[in-house]
């Protein structure tokens, strides 16, 4: 039996994960990848997600979707939808929330559609895997959904394969099809990252819009904190398997905490004033989950480690915000004048 | 569309023209020996070298005798045997063809439903006990040769197991024309079908269980399952579909190859008067003007075969549609 | 029966950084990781030890003739007799089927001589099996050898010349590609078999065993040369090559330190699975009698032998095929132990 979760709440989070742990079997030990991660997801919220490749950031959501190969992967917390625990939920009936309640629309859309049917196909194959309507119905709502993702001449593309298409085009159809049952949560992973910039754009907007027109909650993962300026709510920075820091937009804009938040925003070129001689950037690279060095994972990177970083570093949290580190809260704002330049310190 | 098409005849055509020659100069050209003497067949009188001789123009140089041989093979298709006392060539190749047609298009249809069962067995249970089982079995299946195989079910059936109620049903080895009693036919070779197609069961299934692991690997997959697709639907829609490409070639080559030769040990071991069988028995007696039609001809089919998997390839594959 | 292979894109065994950063040491790390891979594989180990003591006991063959089952597997023995429970036991035993005419070889003894009984000459199948193992994988082991070298040399020049040279030597390839392998390798015996070949200085006897050796090492080049060809034209067109001839090293050298050592990875990974492809057709021509001629022995001309035999003296048939099926299912998981090791990326797989 699945343990009974008080009554939804239409303001209550739609998603709220809870200690969730993944692990995988190797060759030699089962090594962790994703260790305590907790958010919720209101509705009607764009929470972004960002960390450099392999910080877990894909893995956590693809476990939560109950994506991952069960054969290989154990995970463990809880991951609460809408009131139900779904992560306990038997196969069929997670089937009925994937793709109906919550969609994914995949990193890199040459490769996310099956390439041998076309995209009217998919779309349609999708509905009619939650709703019973006819096949003639489902085709119809495929090109209205074709025409909503703002993709030119719908009912001519519903007839188009995945490598007829461009990168955007296709992006734009994988999107009509995570919104064709209309889903209360949309995961997008990467959206945008494998297409062009002025397309990047079209998309992040069309995102927005989808938003709006349908209150859907989106998460967002990326690693351009660009994009997370621009869209996001609420903000969950990770560092090799772990959330290092979170809040809001504004926190983590305006006042950010931890160390490997500083690095990622100072790696971002400003619009106005003189142009920095470099960039900067993180030096080294993010451990694997099978050599995660004991205590602080960014510690053997971070400028500002002392002793306790080979500790596991605590949780500091006020409204909201949390971040996962040693430096005091008096120290913050000099430490990151250091990275960021003065002019970003304490909003 | 149009360009490419004729590309691909042009390029059949000139693979055709290729192995023609090479066929040709295998039988004509190789150095050491006299060709008339050896198309005369063994211990053949003067009177008949010189015969041979002068039917196939082998005093006059090599590119007329070339178009001389295949006028005789194509056009007039008069090549007469010289062993068989002019015996007819052409009519006997094109009597044996059906024969191989029957064997290898039946031994086909167990392999490519043995082949799919078995890969989508493995692929769906991947890593289970039953995957390993049936992957090692295959292992064996691809081992064993076919003709041996065919001795061995011959030993069975024929032999020691014969009377018993298991086999009792296996007529004595031949073929039987279909057309004269269907059911009589389908138990002459249904023993030959398995023992050629043991060996692509395996094959097949080995290959389809990599490409479905395979498949599982890309993102559309992960599409597919994220879009509340049963595991079914997923596995047969999806990663089913598309490895069936590369299935398709195989299947292609591996069929042109056997109608072309490939199943004549299997047509010798069963005794089935196919392509196969009527090489096997030029060689023994050393009939060479049925040798080189027969290989003639089936390497045709094989350039046949293989321009037939181009066609099924387009309509399978969309991606090669459009460019 | 043939080998199929979509060459995966890259095969980085040798990659970018590595050339950039360490040019002398960079043979060492990726063999070295695939032996440590390949001996922790106990399948793949345990078919190359079978495959040993296979070789091994072929190449002992003389000794258990001439110390053990003292016969000389190349002479008939019709009037032998041996000694069984005391009594002394003709070879060819007459006949107690049909009209008991005619005589039959004795079956397995399952004693020192005679072990699997004898064949229609009354030679003991036993040391013939041995001999005929020689045979075959000397065969099997040569053609692969020649078959790797043309198929590499024309893989080779037709991928990195390109041009007119990758024209001609494709053609070629298709047009062998599409010659049936058994009746090539028919044709070929059949004008081959009867008398000796002369090219050039070099003359191969009537019933030499480098007959088979050359028609079997030639029918299958198409099959190892096109992959060949298609990875070194991926490897010529990959960014850590076009990066060397940026830099102005010259062209044999990228053909010996880059394009080779990836190549050649492709080779070893075929060699098991063509020598047991080379196997099955040496014993399928040898069953045509156009592969090893007699007196000699394969493990195809013993099954050849047997035919007559099937249903009197199973045995006969039966061990030399058991051979096949055990040597070539040894060399089909010592195939994939070393694909696993040396290229677990890549689609090349076994057919």
């Amino acid at each position: 039996m699945i343990p009974p979760v008080a009554n939804p709440d239409p303001t209550d989070p739609i998603l709220r994960v809870g200690g969730l742990t993944v692990s995988f079997a190797t060759d030699r030990d089962p090594v962790t990848a994703i260790r305590d991660v907790s958010f919720d997801v209101n509705p009607g919220e764009i929470l972004s997600i960002v960390g450099e490749s392999g910080s877990g950031k894909t893995v956590s959501l693809l476990s939560i979707l109950g994506l991952t190969d069960p054969r290989t992967t154990t995970t463990s917390g809880s991951v609460i939808f809408k009131g139900k625990r779904i992560l306990e939920l038997p196969d069929r009936e997670m089937r009925r929330i994937r793709g109906r309640e919550i969609a994914l629309i995949s990193q890199d859309p040459m490769t996310a559609l099956t390439p041998v049917y076309t995209i009217g196909m998919q779309i349609a194959e999708q509905i009619r895997a939650h709703q019973s309507i006819s096949r003639r119905g489902a085709r119809k709502r495929a090109v209205e959904l074709l025409g909503e993702v703002g993709l030119p001449n719908p009912s001519e593309m519903v007839d188009r394969f995945p490598h007829q298409l461009s990168g955007g085009m296709r992006q734009r159809a994988v999107i009509a099809m995570a919104l064709s049952c209309n889903p209360a949560l949309l995961v997008a992973d990467e959206p945008t990252t494998a297409l062009d910039v002025t397309v990047q754009a079209q998309v992040l907007d069309l995102l927005r819009r989808l938003r709006k027109d349908f209150g859907s909650s989106i998460i967002l993962i990326t690693h351009d904190m660009g994009v997370v300026g621009e869209m996001a709510d609420r903000v969950l920075v990770m560092y090799a398997g772990r959330v290092v820091e979170s809040g809001t937009a504004e926190q983590i804009f305006d006042d950010p905490w931890h160390p490997y938040t500083w690095g990622l925003l100072a790696s971002i070129p400003p619009l106005r004033g003189p142009r920095p001689e470099r960039l900067a950037s993180i030096s080294g690279t993010p451990p694997t989950p099978a050599n995660l060095p004991p205590g602080c994972a960014f510690a053997p990177r971070c400028r500002f480690r002392f002793e306790p970083c080979s500790n596991p570093p605590p949780r500091y949290k006020d409204d909201g915000h949390t971040a996962l580190c040693f430096i005091p809260p008096e120290d913050r704002p000099r430490l990151r004048a250091t990275v960021l330049g003065g002019e970003r310190s304490a909003a | 569309m149009a360009l490419t098409i004729l590309q691909r005849l042009f390029q059949m055509l000139f693979v055709m023209f290729g192995i023609s020659v090479l066929a040709f100069l295998i039988f004509f050209a190789t150095p050491g020996a006299d060709p008339a003497a050896r198309i005369a067949g063994r211990n053949a009188s003067p009177e008949t070298v010189a015969a041979v001789r002068a039917n196939f123009g082998l005093d006059r140089p090599l590119p007329i005798q070339y178009g001389l041989m295949m006028k005789r093979l194509f056009v007039t298709r008069d090549l007469t045997s010289f062993v068989n006392r002019g015996q007819r060539v052409i009519p006997q190749v094109l009597d044996a063809a059906p024969i191989t047609l029957c064997l290898v298009v039946g031994a086909a249809f167990f392999w490519l439903v043995g082949g799919v069962v078995l890969g989508l067995l493995a692929a769906a249970l991947r890593d289970s006990f039953i995957d390993k089982a049936s992957m090692a079995i295959a292992l064996v299946g691809v081992s064993i040769p076919a003709f041996w195989l065919g001795e061995v079910l011959n030993l069975v059936s024929q032999s020691r197991f014969h009377d018993t109620w298991l086999f009792a049903w296996v007529p004595a080895l031949g073929y039987k024309p279909f057309w004269s009693d269907p059911w009589m036919w389908f138990k002459t070779l249904l023993i030959p079908w398995i023992s050629l197609a043991t060996l692509y069961i395996g094959l097949y299934g080995r290959v389809l269980r990599a490409n479905l692991v395979e498949a599982y690997q890309e993102d559309f997959i992960r599409t597919a399952r994220a879009k509340g697709l049963s595991p079914g639907r997923v596995l047969i829609k999806h990663a089913l579909r598309t490895s069936l490409i590369p299935f398709i070639t195989l299947f292609g080559l591996d069929f042109g190859a056997l109608v072309g030769g490939q199943a004549l040990l299997t047509e010798v071991v069963f005794g089935l008067n196919g392509i196969g069988r009527l090489t096997y028995q030029s060689l023994q007696t050393l009939d060479l003007p049925v040798i080189l039609a027969t290989v003639i001809y089936a390497s045709f089919f094989v350039v046949m075969a293989n321009a037939l998997v181009d066609v099924v390839y387009v309509l399978i594959d969309p991606r090669v549609r459009g460019s | 029966m043939p080998l199929t292979v979509e060459t995966s894109t890259s095969i980085p065994l040798v990659d970018a950084h590595e050339i950039a950063l360490e040019p002398v040491a960079r043979q060492e790390g990726p063999w070295s990781r695939a032996w440590a891979k390949f001996r922790r594989d106990r399948t793949a180990v345990g078919a190359g030890v079978l495959l040993i003591v296979i070789v091994v006991a072929s190449l002992l063959a003389p000794l258990y003739a001439s110390q053990i089952a003292h016969t000389d597997p190349f002479r008939s023995g019709l009037s032998a007799r041996i000694l069984i429970n005391g009594k002394r036991v003709p070879v060819m035993q007459p006949s107690t089927q049909g009209l008991g005419l005619g005589v039959t070889p004795i079956g397995p003894t399952w004693g020192a001589r005679y072990l699997l009984g004898a064949d229609t000459q009354g030679r003991d199948v036993a040391a013939r099996l041995l001999y005929g193992g020689r045979n075959t994988l000397l065969i099997a082991g040569a053609a692969t050898f020649l078959c790797f070298v043309f198929a590499a040399i024309l893989g080779i020049v037709a991928g990195f010349f390109g041009g007119i040279v990758d024209l001609v030597i494709s053609r070629v390839l298709d047009i062998l590609w599409a010659f049936p392998v058994f009746l090539l390798a028919i044709s070929l015996s059949i004008v081959l078999i009867s008398q000796a070949l002369v090219i050039g200085p070099f003359t191969i006897g009537a019933g030499s065993l480098a007959l088979p050796i050359v028609i079997i090492g030639l029918v299958y080049v198409p099959y190892v040369a096109r992959p060949v060809r298609g990875q070194v034209l991926t490897l010529k067109n990959s960014e850590f090559v076009l990066a060397a001839i940026g830099l102005g090293i010259p062209r044999w050298r990228i053909l010996l330190k880059d394009i080779l050592p990836n190549v050649s990875t492709t080779l070893i990974v075929f060699i098991p699975l063509m020598m047991a492809l080379n196997i099955m057709t040496e014993s399928a021509l040898s069953f045509l009698s156009v592969g090893v001629q007699p007196p000699d022995a394969s493990w195809g001309t013993i099954i050849l032998d047997g035919e007559s035999l099937l249903y009197t003296r199973p045995a006969v048939s039966l061990a030399p095929g058991l051979a096949i099926v055990i040597t070539v299912l040894a060399l089909n998981l010592l195939g994939d132990g070393v694909r696993d090791a040396l290229d677990p990326r890549s689609k090349l797989r076994p057919r």
